[in-house]
């Protein structure tokens, strides 16, 4: 059987693209795709992305067994390629999507409803034919679910509270949750054609706004896309520097993120705590490099200024505060027992669903899948750093707190190593023009998870087209799957366990 | 003379209440910011807010009928009489030989049957939830309430609060196991007829887990502000319940005059200043519950008012 074979030997059928780094490119033929979308149902493949442009799909695999990542691209002149989510269910979104931008239809998909496409944009399939909308579009049609004493509560996209729009559709039956279906797409922003045709440098400033909250990890994801295209070595205190950054973002987000898991059970002395030390962090950064999200500071090429030694007392002194303020906090967290009734056995996610989506970030490794992109595919300085992959297996919010918990322990560890091993030198060198079309891919490990950046430079390095993948793809789905038979009054705190991206999902 | 004399104490009380109530609230809001070392808003914020609310227009929902409409005055109105019985800096004014506690207790009752009503008028999910979380907490506060009462009425004789008040402060009642049943009763009852956490958070954004909040949802303009008011009134009406059963020092009597209305008033204060300052405390010490938890939470109070009663009835002396 086809499946059998490792990703590697059965791509070898395939046409290999040059001018794809790191991870190899292969052009398949139809039926190269459909083995390859058995092996991914019946196999341990990860599905690591799925995106499109005009005739052409591209399927991102990785195996796990042999750490092999390959991009498969099936050519669909007609504009229409063999479903992925008919075997894969994850893949149905991206297809709905890549229906949505580009017009690429995925034959026999279960699900042909528009996602990101509300019927409101002055353009449909803006990555493909751009043509104007035709008519009026029929109403979205959420999944019934039919039963006696059943109803329905629709929740969003505009919220009591201050936060991004998104909506859900609960089916309940009186408090327990028998259904819910979300609706997204409602921050669309158009990054994807905004990026086609941009220059690196201004490409490079529309990717650190996809997601706010994980500017640093999305800059990182593209920067080191475009050095692999590039074939561009950076500096080595550049490379340590980001990292210094990619940590503080992620200490500062989970900081916030569990005040606020907290304060969603109106443990509000936790958020006011967590706010504090969150709001110190941003200050560290703000003095170290000028921005206290350190947005645009990771640039092509390097980083965008380097760190003064005053700056090293800074974080350092940032450390030392942190190491003394996060541990009552944990403890204040362990010690209330009506806080943990809350979160205990709340919002389980079976660990099978987990590596089905190939959820990473804090709901993966809070569910028993360790991946981690730091350290596999890993990148440059943390194979020189010793940290450990927090993991555990509960799966529920419970979980979820402490994996954030231990992962800034492990960014606290990593930060004062990074601070006594930095290297001294340029932090900055001047991006390689290879003078031809050429493409490159990164992932990530942002806060929320691995980040995939893919994407192809034109000869006169301008992008061509760039497709950034959110964790939040592959984590949504899964709050579907958390919610059922828990409460609807449950919701708000599973939500924030996750605490997926609106923005960075919906592009 | 006497009459209007009665009748001027009794409508200084109306006011005064009227008064104080939002001022009790801001209180509680403060020391709940600075528990959380934040500097939090001015005390005098709630007025404020119900200034601007009574300036606002009324949005109204298309599918709301004249039940939304008036229920905010009924509801106001039940629960501004209601607060008006208990007595406060003065014990034995007029409007408190009219109506006992159990008077009382069919006040809130209707109050909190129109508002559930409003939730569910206008059609809405969140406030059908909303309703059908207040009746489930209501169907147990309820009986707990009256529970409380009845330990009340065994010992005193009466379900009279100013007969209460003064019973309290003879020298037989003493140290009571039954007594202090039916305090953790009625203060937790107190907690769940408040929507405060851990029933119910006042100050939370989170529609679906909003159990008074998603009443109100659909309100605006004076309709809101009146909500607001009798949700001020009614957390005043509980803590002088509970500084009229459980600490009555300090209660000038009918027609003691103004010296000792006057001290009755300042000590009326103390109480409610340490009344909000203990809720303040404990709400910032304790995470809100499970909706399902609810009900083992307020069937420990019901059992406790149970329970008190029940040992009267075993001995005088418990």
């Amino acid at each position: 059987m086809m499946s059998a074979a490792s990703l590697r030997t059965m791509l070898d059928d395939g046409q290999p693209v040059t001018k794809h780094h790191p991870w190899p490119r292969v052009i398949v033929t139809a039926e190269l795709w459909n083995a390859l979308l058995d092996g991914l149902a019946s196999s341990d493949w990860t599905m690591l992305g799925l995106w499109g442009e005009i005739g052409m799909a591209h399927l991102a695999l990785y195996e796990d067994s042999s750490e092999t990542i390959i991009v498969a691209s099936l050519s669909c002149p007609d504009g229409r390629f063999p479903s992925v989510g008919r075997i894969h269910s994850p893949a149905q979104r991206l297809e709905r999507t890549m229906a949505d931008l580009i017009g690429l239809q995925p034959i026999g998909a279960p699900d042909y409803r528009p996602w990101l496409d509300h019927g409101c944009w002055p353009v449909r399939h803006p990555l493909g034919a751009a043509t104007a909308p035709t008519g009026m579009r029929s109403p979205y049609r959420f999944l019934p679910a039919e039963g006696e004493s059943l109803h329905q509560i629709p929740v969003g996209p505009v919220h009591a509270g201050i936060i991004e729009p998104g909506h859900f559709r609960f089916t309940a039956n009186g408090e327990t949750v028998v259904r819910l279906e979300q609706r997204l797409g409602y921050v669309h922003k158009g990054i994807e054609s905004l990026l086609s045709g941009a220059t690196i440098d201004q490409a490079a400033r529309w990717l650190g706004r996809v997601s706010g909250d994980s500017t640093v990890a999305y800059a990182l994801a593209f920067v080191r896309a475009v050095e692999a295209a590039t074939k561009t070595v950076v500096p080595d205190r550049a490379h340590w520097l980001r990292a210094l950054m990619a940590e503080l973002e992620r200490l500062a987000n989970h900081c916030g993120d569990i005040g606020a898991i907290c304060n969603d059970a109106a443990f509000a002395l936790m958020l006011a705590h967590c706010a504090v030390l969150r709001e110190k962090i941003l200050r560290a950064s703000a003095e170290c490099f000028g921005h206290r999200l350190l947005m645009d500071c990771i640039v092509p090429g390097g980083v965008i200024a380097d760190l003064s030694v005053d700056g090293v007392k800074t974080v350092r002194a940032l450390m030392a505060e942190l190491r003394r303020d996060f541990p009552p906090l944990v403890e204040l967290y362990d010690n209330t027992a009506s806080l943990q009734d809350r979160t205990v056995n709340t919002g389980f996610v079976r660990p099978a669903l987990i590596k089905q989506f190939g959820c990473g970030g804090t709901i993966g490794r809070a569910g028993g899948r360790a991946f981690d992109a730091r350290r596999w595919p890993g990148y440059p300085p943390y194979d020189q750093l010793t940290f450990e992959t927090p993991l555990l297996t509960d799966s529920d919010v419970n979980a979820r707190v402490w994996l954030r918990i231990h992962e800034v322990q492990q960014s606290l560890h990593l930060i004062e190593q990074i601070l006594q091993q930095l290297p001294m030198g340029p932090v900055y060198m001047e991006l390689n023009r290879p003078g031809q079309i050429c493409e490159g891919m990164a992932l990530i490990e942002g806060f929320r998870g691995d980040i995939l950046v893919w994407l192809r430079l034109n000869a006169d390095n301008t992008v061509a087209r760039c497709h950034p993948r959110d964790p939040s793809w592959f984590q949504w789905p899964l709050l579907e799957a958390a919610i059922e038979n828990n409460i609807v009054a449950d919701f708000p705190i599973c939500n924030k366990s996750f605490n997926g991206s609106y923005s960075g999902h919906d592009l | 003379m006497a009459l209007i004399t009665d009748y001027l104490v009794q409508g200084c009380q109306m006011l005064l209440i009227l008064l104080l109530a939002p001022l009790l609230t801001g209180w509680v809001r403060v020391i709940k910011a600075r528990l959380l070392r934040r500097r939090g808003p001015s005390l005098l914020q709630p007025y404020r807010d119900l200034f601007k609310l009574l300036g606002k227009d009324v949005v109204l929902a298309e599918s709301a009928s004249w039940l939304f409409r008036i229920a905010p005055y009924l509801i106001f109105a039940a629960i501004w009489v209601a607060a008006a019985l208990v007595p406060t800096f003065a014990a034995g004014l007029m409007f408190n030989w009219t109506a006992d506690l159990i008077a009382i207790v069919a006040l809130l009752g209707s109050a909190r049957f129109f508002l559930a009503l409003a939730g569910l008028d206008v059609g809405t999910s969140f406030g059908g939830i909303g309703s059908s979380r207040e009746m489930m907490i209501a169907s147990l506060a309820e009986p707990a309430m009256l529970m409380m009462v009845f330990t009340l009425s065994l010992l005193a004789g009466t379900t009279e609060l100013s007969a209460v008040a003064h019973f309290m402060l003879t020298a037989e009642v003493g140290l009571r196991v039954s007594l202090g049943l039916a305090l953790l009763a009625l203060m937790m009852v107190a907690i769940a007829e408040n929507a405060r956490v851990p029933v119910d958070n006042p100050a939370t954004h989170l529609e679906l887990t909003m159990v008074h909040e998603a009443m109100v949802l659909e309100y605006s303009g004076r309709h809101l502000a009146l909500i607001e008011l009798a949700a001020s009134l009614k957390l005043l009406l509980y803590l002088s319940l509970l500084a009229c059963i459980f600490a009555p020092w300090g209660m000038a009597t009918a027609g003691a005059g103004l010296i000792a209305y006057g001290f009755g008033m300042a000590v009326y204060l103390i109480k409610l200043a340490f009344g909000g300052l203990l809720l303040a405390l404990f709400e910032s010490s304790i995470a809100k519950m499970r909706v399902f938890r609810v009900d083992e939470f307020l069937g420990a109070a019901l059992m406790l008012g149970l329970l008190g009663a029940l040992l009267l009835f075993v001995s005088r002396g418990l």
